[in-house]
């Protein structure tokens, strides 16, 4: 019983980390490949805090009144976490506004069919350049 | 929509986690930034989604498989909030017994952050100026000064609607501004600190953006400037770590900064500090400025408006 | 500064990139860049002397003490890389202003040397840190730059193939970002010398065990290890010609670094290859992505395909190396990791220049090439025969070593099969060079031209290395097997 207590924070983050992890492969909207993928890094980051934290203590700024305090190290690397995170996602939007010019679409089922598409074409007006008399 | 929502819950999440700083941020970045910008890549590309799901078995059966081996992994972690857990008992005790006499700053977070793991966060602004070039490499485009009187028509219309909306931000953002200063600042006493003190700025400078146009945003915080200032940034942090090493310590070691080592500590996070507001605050300007840019280029091509 | 010089070596490279945006001209730019990569490669070459004489170098961060602050531990083994990374990027860099004329538009150019700084600056201080955080945070710094450079291509399919790499490398990371996660909760520290003394405690526990797992898949997508390849070869088709050069050579040997160092110096031998069944699992999937990736390179009609295919391959081999997980197995790896990036560099680099001056790279524009530019064709060939690894090129002393060992381990069937997987090489490498001498060229395509100095002296310097490095193997081999040894020594 004392297990599941002490435990059960860790399967709740799991469920959301695979809850992100499933829509980050199974959505074919870009967009929604994206906040799969923020799910699953937040997921992660609350797992850290779970972690660094410390029954009865508190947020860790030092007051003279206080004993026991939070480990601050997972906090900080969370922090940079975060920030990595951002940056990753502001990139990959801006890759999706390019794909969505250049292909027309945001879903990976069409853009990946668009470009077999283009490979099929290739190869066939290739085949027509090889049979002409050099 | 959800997404803001979803980072305010994980804000709130860590704040009853202990986690003020990590709060802080996570609201500012998470339920900001990132929503900001996921709602402006909609807008840009397509409202609704087409019903095509593939592959949902494969899918279904690789998280599984990735699921229950994290299950497996947790019977024989440390109980939540145990104080015995190995992570508070080896590095942590040192960060929240010493620190105060060490570094001298109540925020034990902004102490890791900024001094005994310093070259992290050194790190971590690179990140930002990385996303900040790739964004401006990706989307990035050369404003042609014939292009802007057609885009100021529509903006013009556009924002004399608005006027409820002009008066309160014309208000509030001053106050924005001003607050992103104090978190600036007030880090080493409370949650807050470089990042957050330069996504609150950005914050506000798109605010102004948003409502009064990009072409009137741009005249007053001009694009070479802001690309300037997010290097300055970098390399301001840089530059502290190079004279520390002139003054006969290590790369990053304040203490060698000024005569008495806590002051040196003092001044050292200071400096850095202001080096990862200025160089977050001028990194979120260029991402957005670039969307906003690359969507009204790609108005002005079509000639439809939003 | 001689002290300083682990950190300088990140350092150089990292302020130089902001600092491009101070310098106006593309030109300067570029001249600023070749010369922050050059002292890079200097300083690096000056740390292994180092490391040499005196052994592990630590470095505090800071003047914090590891664990508390961060360390910077330089041995033999992450000297001998930073040599690689950065050599063959003061190499491509030589060629890189010509190439990008063609391939990108004039007003990216300095935001290209940028990402490139910022690239080498990621993959420098994976391999410089002495801690287990740090080396998420430079991976990020890398795979972000990786990610827009490769977009930076031409045909749209760059973007497609920068934002599936985006996908799998992020997985790839947070998967190595829960892993210190949980290495952290069970041991308290983030320091990799310290975990290694920690983990032996705690290393029969399931949440160790699933620590390790994450970290190796998380690392096997960066290392494009079969089945986790499959972000590779379009990235390196699409992405701009000499992008590809860059990261053929370097990129993976980063990411075979991290799966060594975690493995040997962290997670210990008897805990990897006892404990769990590491080198079986290794040497399966190193045999299937030699044969497959050597198949699929076969029927490919762009070369840049065909060779992005066999970099796969050659990873396996390495992985094979390592699966041994003996000394002359990881000498083997290492040493293959070092003629893998003299032959990837030379072909890219030549690949490059048949882009710049025929404009693409499938198999018919290779028609006749062999007259018409002689001295890349000629660099493509020593290129080809060292992937197969005929007598006298680098590729060959690699590959012997790794049979030797497969040898020394009884593995005489391992042995036969990297054997075969050479003729598959054979085929793939014959096809171009019979195309290039023996066809005619085609019609309209007659006045191609030799290219320019700017690639054949850094082609003709990576070819020549290659044919060096066959012969006089001394300085390679002494080197790589110094670095497996040490590594055996340390391990618990």
């Amino acid at each position: 019983m004392t297990m599941i207590l002490g435990l059960y924070n860790y399967w709740v983050v799991i469920v959301l980390m695979m809850i992100g992890f499933y829509m980050i492969i199974a959505h074919g909207n870009l967009i929604k490949k994206i906040v799969g993928l923020n799910i699953f890094q937040t997921s992660v980051f609350i797992f850290y805090i779970s972690v660094g934290n410390i029954e009865g203590g508190s947020a860790p700024i030092w007051d003279e009144s206080i004993i026991l305090y939070s480990n601050p190290l997972p906090h900080v690397l969370i922090l940079t976490a975060i920030v990595v995170g951002l940056a990753t996602t502001a990139l990959a939007l801006a890759l999706i506004v390019r794909l969505n010019e250049a292909y027309g679409s945001i879903n990976e089922d069409e853009i990946q069919a668009m470009d077999n598409q283009d490979m099929v074409n290739h190869s066939l007006s290739n085949q027509h350049r090889d049979q002409e008399p050099c | 929509m959800l997404a803001g929502i979803y980072g305010l819950v994980s804000a709130s999440f860590f704040v009853v986690m202990d986690a003020v700083d990590v709060a802080f941020t996570e609201a500012s970045v998470g339920a900001g930034i990132s929503t900001l910008l996921m709602l402006t890549t909609v807008a840009m590309t397509e409202r609704t989604e087409r019903e095509a799901r593939h592959k949902p078995l494969l899918a279904f059966i690789v998280v599984f498989i990735t699921g229950i081996f994290l299950l497996y992994g947790t019977f024989d972690m440390p109980y939540f909030g145990s104080v015995d857990a190995p992570s508070h008992n080896h590095v942590g005790p040192r960060y929240t017994l010493d620190s105060m006499n060490e570094i001298g700053i109540p925020n034990m977070v902004t102490s890791v952050l900024a001094s005994y793991r310093g070259f992290d966060t050194f790190g971590e602004v690179t990140v930002i100026f990385t996303a900040g070039i790739g964004v401006l490499a990706l989307l990035g485009v050369v404003r042609r000064p014939e292009d802007n009187s057609v885009i100021e028509a529509v903006n013009d219309s556009m924002h004399e609607q608005h006027l409820i909306l002009r008066i309160i931000i014309k208000i509030l953002i001053p106050f924005i501004l001003l607050y992103a200063f104090y978190v600036q600042f007030h880090g080493d006493f409370g949650p807050g600190g470089g990042f957050q003190a330069g996504v609150i700025f950005a914050a506000g400078i798109i605010l102004y953006s948003m409502l009064f146009g990009l072409n009137i945003a741009l005249r007053v915080i001009k694009q070479p400037v802001v690309q300037l200032l997010s290097a300055i940034g970098v390399l301001m942090y840089g530059s502290v770590g190079v004279v520390s090493i002139l003054n006969g310590g290590s790369f990053l070691e304040y203490a060698v900064l000024s005569d008495d080592p806590i002051s040196g500590q003092h001044l050292g996070i200071l400096l850095i500090e202001l080096g990862v507001g200025l160089t977050v605050a001028s990194v979120m300007i260029i991402i957005y400025f670039s969307f906003s840019g690359r969507s009204e280029y790609r108005q002005s091509k079509e000639g439809t408006s939003l | 500064m001689l002290a300083h010089l682990p950190i300088l070596q990140v350092i150089v490279p990292l302020m130089a990139a902001p600092a491009c945006l101070l310098l106006r001209r593309p030109k300067l730019v570029w001249l600023f860049t070749l010369l922050a990569s050059a002292l890079a490669f200097i300083i690096s070459i000056l740390l292994l002397q180092q490391v040499m004489i005196a052994g592990t170098i630590s470095y505090e961060l800071g003047g914090w003490s590891p664990p508390w602050g961060i360390e910077y531990r330089v041995d033999k083994l992450n000297a001998f890389i930073a040599i690689i990374i950065s050599g063959l990027s003061t190499l491509v860099l030589l060629a890189s202003r010509t190439s990008i004329e063609k391939e990108i538009s004039a007003d990216k150019h300095t935001l290209f040397y940028i990402l490139y700084l910022l690239s080498l600056t990621g993959m420098l201080g994976i391999v410089t840190t002495g801690d287990a955080f740090n080396v998420f945070v430079f991976l990020e710094i890398s795979s972000l730059s990786a990610y827009s450079l490769i977009a930076l291509g031409k045909d749209r399919r760059a973007i497609w193939s920068s934002f599936q790499y985006l996908i799998m490398g992020t997985i790839g990371a947070t998967f190595i970002l829960i892993a210190i996660g949980l290495m952290y909760q069970m041991t308290g520290t983030l320091n990799m010398a310290d975990l290694a003394t920690r983990l032996p405690e705690v290393a029969e526990t399931r949440t160790v065990i699933t620590a390790y797992a994450f970290f190796i898949v998380g690392v096997c997508l960066k290392l494009a290890l079969f089945p986790l390849h499959l972000w590779l070869p379009n990235a390196y088709v699409y992405a701009p010609s000499i992008v590809t050069a860059f990261f053929a050579a370097t990129s993976t040997k980063v990411a075979a670094y991290l799966l060594i160092r975690f493995t040997f110096s962290i997670f210990g031998l008897s805990f990897s290859f006892t404990t769990l069944p590491m080198g079986t699992l290794f040497l399966t999937l190193g045999l299937l992505g030699i044969f497959v990736a050597s198949t699929v390179a076969i029927y490919q009609d762009n070369i840049k395909h065909v060779f992005a295919y066999s970099s796969v391959a050659q990873t396996g081999y390495m992985i094979v190396g390592f699966s041994m997980a003996t000394t002359a197995g990881l000498s083997a790896m290492l040493l293959h990791m070092f003629n893998h990036a003299l032959m990837a560099g030379a072909l890219f680099l030549a690949l490059a220049a048949v882009t710049y001056r025929v404009g693409a790279t499938k198999i018919s524009d290779f028609q006749g090439l062999g007259r018409q530019m002689p001295f890349t064709m000629a660099a493509i060939v020593i290129g080809g025969l060292s992937v197969i690894g005929v007598p006298l090129t680098a590729g060959f002393v690699s590959k012997w070593h790794l049979v030797v060992a497969a040898i020394g381990k009884d593995w005489w069937v391992v042995a036969g099969l990297l054997l075969l997987g050479s003729l598959l090489a054979v085929i793939y490498v014959w096809r171009i060079v019979e195309t290039a001498y023996f066809k005619a060229p085609m019609t309209g395509k007659d006045s191609v031209e030799e290219a320019p100095m700017a690639f054949l002296f850094p082609i003709w310097i990576l070819a020549s290395a290659n044919v060096y490095f066959g012969i006089d193997t001394r300085l390679s081999v002494e080197t790589a097997t110094a670095a497996a040894k040490g590594l055996f020594g340390v391990a618990p």
